[in-house]
């Protein structure tokens, strides 16, 4: 299997401060194609910091970066924005936690769907963007995607909000989705519809999926593999079965015991 | 924006008399019914009547006619500064809230120390500069409001840029430009209308304040201004010289707050 992602010794320090704060210490992490990965770990563990390390984000002067964070063959730490543009929205997507903000709350979703496709593909004509842009809508399970299309954000739910989220991503079809907490602001029944969603995309394209979650029950039914961070620091990782049933670390433990379990 | 019918009785009220004043201006841009500027000794000084609605002032020249003419001069005066001021000051605003940095450090250092400065004093000592007329006015009137603009519009540029679809746009792999002026300025709509109506008050404010100093718009051109400062020698013997000019500020202005209330 080819490898997508190859993270190596990445470390993160904060320079706004007079004291300099390292949140992510030397970070490995690994996704080849086709794989979903999960990174556990309690908030201000370093987890959205890295995968936004991974999206190529952190452009700021303040932070300082070391290590290799090889992406498809472009170095998302020190490429310039130019060429950080022709990866983004094209071989990458991100999808973020709040649904809420995460559209612009004054242009029509398909406009939005569309945008990647605008920047990444000239060539395209409005009505072939627009059949694509139908086209995912539909992938992921919108009922009435012309409807939709035409909608504004205020005018859609939380759950339908983050599914035009993941529309919006995979209409150029990326090699690698990032999914920062995707279903944390959702309710329980749509968090699962998300995770079904995200399988099938994986089924369909053959992406490679980055989920970022604090909760390890979605990781289990989910991720191929998991990593748990803590403090910066991946503490664990493997397959997830394998961490599931015979966890080493103690926090590891912690989490999995502070899965609530519901008895009837 | 729109609210119920109830709430729009200002709206309505502002448009009536903004157009009060806008539609004899607009006309006097082409047509007065006299000469504004060619002195009738018969006439001076001249009351009311059915040839000369509101009389006529020391030189002989017909009021109605040269309030025409200079609620027109003065209307493009406000409106000119309004259009650069605000043009300049949203491309400022926006670079320095966008890019940040050492651009941003240097642009709005010099905007606090124009800032500093009260408009009014600042537009004196550019045309005590450039020297009195129509265009020097609205020159150091631009120059002067530039600041306001850029602050007010660099603020919501900070607020918005820090809101998830921003960076998506980004991740999408839009360029800084598209981002800026495609995705977050028709965001920032709403608070740059309601500036600009503020701002094209002001303006008219400033205008008639440097034409009653003597070093707006040169005679013999009228300005509403000028008027009100030729008017006041004859404060006492001829109130309603300084009546008509005065009560066109007045309903021009109060007409634009209407609106601009309304449609923030």
């Amino acid at each position: 299997m080819k490898r997508i992602l190859r993270v190596e010794n990445l470390s993160i320090e904060f320079h706004d401060h007079a004291l300099a704060e390292k949140v992510v210490t030397d970070l490995n992490l690994d996704i080849f194609e086709g794989e979903i990965v999960g990174l556990v770990g309690e908030s201000g563990s370093g987890k959205s910091l890295t995968a936004m390390a991974a999206a190529g984000l952190l452009s700021r002067h303040d932070i300082k970066k070391s290590g290799i964070i090889d992406f498809d063959g472009t170095d998302m730490l020190s490429a310039e924005r130019a060429e950080l543009r022709k990866v983004q929205g094209n071989k990458l997507s991100v999808i973020f936690q709040e649904p809420m903000t995460s559209l612009n709350p004054l242009k029509k979703i398909g406009w939005q769907v569309e945008e990647s496709m605008k920047i990444h593909m000239p060539e395209m004509t409005a009505s072939e963007r627009k059949n694509r842009a139908l086209e995912v809508l539909l992938q992921v399970e919108l009922k009435e995607p012309e409807r939709v299309y035409n909608s504004y954000p205020h005018q859609l739910s939380g759950g339908m909000r983050q599914r035009v989220m993941i529309a919006a991503a995979m209409a150029i079809t990326p090699k690698l989705l990032i999914a920062d907490e995707p279903t944390t602001a959702l309710d329980v029944t749509v968090q699962m519809e998300i995770i079904e969603l995200l399988k099938d995309i994986r089924k369909t394209y053959g992406t490679s999926i980055l989920f970022i979650s604090h909760d390890l029950s979605l990781v289990s039914i989910l991720c191929d593999r998991v990593a748990v961070m803590k403090n910066g620091v991946i503490v664990e990782s493997g397959n997830v079965r394998e961490i599931f049933d015979f966890p080493k670390h103690e926090y590891t433990k912690k989490l999995i015991a502070s899965i609530p379990v519901v008895e009837l | 924006m729109k609210k119920t019918e109830k709430h729009n009785y200002n709206l309505i009220l502002g448009i009536v008399l903004t157009a009060i004043v806008l539609i004899p201006a607009v006309i006097g841009i082409f047509y007065t019914p006299y000469d504004t500027e060619s002195m009738n000794l018969a006439l001076k000084m001249a009351s009311p009547s059915f040839s000369h609605p509101m009389g006529c002032d020391n030189y002989g020249r017909d009021i109605f006619s040269r309030i025409m003419k200079g609620s027109s001069i003065t209307f493009l005066i406000g409106v000119g500064t309004v259009f650069w001021g605000s043009l300049i000051g949203t491309l400022v605003g926006a670079f320095t809230a966008y890019y940040g940095g050492v651009v941003d450090e240097i642009l709005m250092r010099v905007n606090d120390v124009i800032f500093s400065f009260p408009s009014l004093l600042l537009a004196l000592v550019f045309v005590a500069i450039l020297g009195p007329g129509t265009y020097q006015v609205l020159f150091a009137l631009a120059i002067a409001f530039i600041p306001s603009y850029a602050r007010v519009v660099r603020g919501e540029f900070l607020r918005q840029k820090s809101m998830d679809y921003v960076q998506l746009a980004r991740l999408a792999g839009a360029k800084d430009l598209r981002i800026m002026f495609v995705h977050i300025l028709p965001n920032i709509r709403k608070v740059l209308i309601s500036s600009i109506l503020i701002g094209f008050n002001n303006a008219v404010l400033a205008e008639a304040g440097l034409s009653f100093l003597g070093i707006g718009v040169s005679p013999p051109k009228a300005s509403l201004g000028s008027m009100l400062s030729d008017a006041q020698t004859y404060l006492f013997s001829k109130p309603e010289l300084a009546l008509f000019p005065g009560l066109t500020i007045i309903i021009m202005v109060l007409g634009i707050s209407l609106i601009s209330k309304e449609v923030a």
